[in-house]
């Protein structure tokens, strides 16, 4: 990381601290007072490059850009483990969730493979109503240069009649490609 | 007892044992499920990373469907539940909200129709002494972790049980003759569908789970989330190889572990379609029930 005067950066920091306030619906990331419980209890703590406290110190600092560019808000489950024993309340996961739609709208994806893959899904569901989880499933391969990851599974699925090889189109008269629609005349990015 | 019956996708296929469970056990306890016409995915886990909008939405088309019924909807899939939870909740917070939402389905609805857990709806609407009434083949001897994951009882706000050690499966397991086991795992995610996206993060929290109900000394895992189950039966031999492990674990979902107890064929439950093989536990209670019916 760069050297940065933070006087500058924390002037930023309002300002960046009520877009993110805005676009959560109400999340006060300032709230935080950096005692780590969201870390310590985090299950994917261990594979990000910063921890859910650091994000939220970036946050307060005014160092958006690099939380937007960390794995931690793709890596997130949102399992809500650290809003759920957040002492001062503060919704983490949904910081979270809310810095993932403002990086993508920015075009920074630090793990492209968990991009990809929410994508299809959201294609899968506009296209048919419902999520086609086989063609999903190839979808994921072919985009992630990863042609034979679980193939090994592929034959029991099937057997086991867990797998259907067409997808299954809902009869709903177009309303959830309305849905859709509707979302992004409201300026949604889907 | 009728209720609006949410599948979602998943158990019309990698669940398919949830939503076969599911339906003979309502149908045991004389629960009535309506099955929402042409209901549609809930955005699971895609949505709510992608716009908040969309993600309150979709689900909002299908409590519209119930509500025209005036009916509450049951939800087996946990990740379901949350996310038509939510809309519930956010629709019921502000009229600009409802207002909002009614615009982008094109239908009415008004936060009348609630979203509710099957688990939640079995064991405080049908109740434990019903259910125990209702057994045949006490499932003695078996012990049983519950795994409930992380979104049935997360956020607490939403929760019709603890988050952090909830106890409504360990009671229902009783209540089935089972012997529920403490762990420290009821609540801990399962990695989600990062075990399909990003397996080597998926992994590892996969088979910290499985190594922490083997400790606990437990037949069997109990669940209540399609994924969860994919992830803890499914991917287990994958978990294992991994780490050099072989755990031999049998993951039931609640509803099938249900039917077992009140006398319903394991093959009628979907029991067969497991990845790890079951058989050894059915035939260890078919066992223990003749003997307890020849003394």
């Amino acid at each position: 990381m760069e050297k940065i005067e933070l006087t500058k950066a924390l002037a930023q920091g309002q300002q960046m601290l009520a877009e993110v306030t805005h676009e959560s619906g109400g999340v006060r990331a300032s709230k935080c007072y950096q005692c780590g419980k969201c870390s310590a209890g985090c299950p994917v703590a261990f594979a990000m490059d910063k921890t859910p406290r650091e994000i939220m110190r970036l946050l307060q600092l005014g160092l958006m850009e690099e939380a937007l560019k960390s794995h931690t808000i793709w890596l997130c489950a949102s399992c809500d483990t650290c809003s759920t024993r957040c002492p001062r309340e503060v919704d983490i996961a949904k910081v979270m969730e809310t810095l993932r739609i403002i990086a993508k709208k920015k075009g920074y994806v630090a793990e492209k493979k968990l991009d990809q893959f929410h994508d299809l899904f959201l294609k899968s569901v506009e296209r048919n109503g419902r999520v086609y989880e086989m063609g999903l499933v190839l979808g994921r391969n072919i985009l992630g240069m990863q042609p034979f990851k679980d193939v090994e599974l592929s034959p029991a699925m099937l057997l086991k009649g867990k797998l259907a090889l067409l997808p299954h189109t809902i009869k709903d008269n177009g309303e959830v490609k309305k849905i859709f629609a509707n979302v992004r005349k409201r300026g949604g990015k889907v | 007892m009728k209720y609006a019956y949410y599948p979602g996708c998943s158990l019309s296929s990698t669940g398919i044992e949830y939503d076969m469970s599911t339906r003979k056990v309502a149908k045991a306890l004389g629960v009535e499920l309506w099955e929402i016409p042409e209901w549609n995915c809930c955005g699971a886990s895609s949505a709510h990373l992608t716009d908040h909008l969309l993600a309150l939405a979709l689900p909002a088309r299908n409590l519209a469907i119930a509500e025209e019924q005036g009916l509450d909807m049951a939800i087996p899939c946990a990740a379901c539940y949350v996310r038509t939870k939510a809309t519930e909740v956010e629709v019921k917070s502000s009229e600009e909200m409802q207002k909002t939402i009614s615009e982008v389905i094109e239908r009415k609805y008004t936060g009348q129709s609630r979203a509710r857990a099957l688990l939640d709806v079995f064991v405080n609407d049908v109740g434990l002494d019903s259910i125990n009434a209702l057994v045949h083949k006490p499932l003695k001897g078996l012990k049983v972790v519950s795994y409930y994951g992380c979104l049935l009882v997360r956020p607490p706000k939403y929760g019709f049980d603890d988050p952090e050690d909830p106890q409504s499966m360990d009671k229902l397991v009783e209540a089935l003759g089972a012997t529920p086991v403490d762990w420290a795992f009821k609540t801990e995610c399962c990695s989600g569908a990062h075990a399909i996206a990003k397996s080597e993060v998926g992994l590892p929290m996969i088979e910290k789970i499985l190594a922490a109900a083997k400790e606990s000394g437990a037949d069997c895992i109990a669940t209540a989330c399609p994924l969860c189950m994919c992830n803890l039966d499914m991917r287990q031999g994958q978990a294992g190889s991994k780490f050099g492990r072989s755990y031999n674990l049998p993951v039931f979902y609640f509803t099938e572990l249900m039917g077992i107890a009140l006398g319903i064929k394991p093959e009628e439950l979907g029991v067969n379609k497991h990845f790890v093989d079951a058989s050894g536990i059915i035939k260890k209670l078919n066992e223990a029930e003749g003997r307890r019916e020849t003394a």
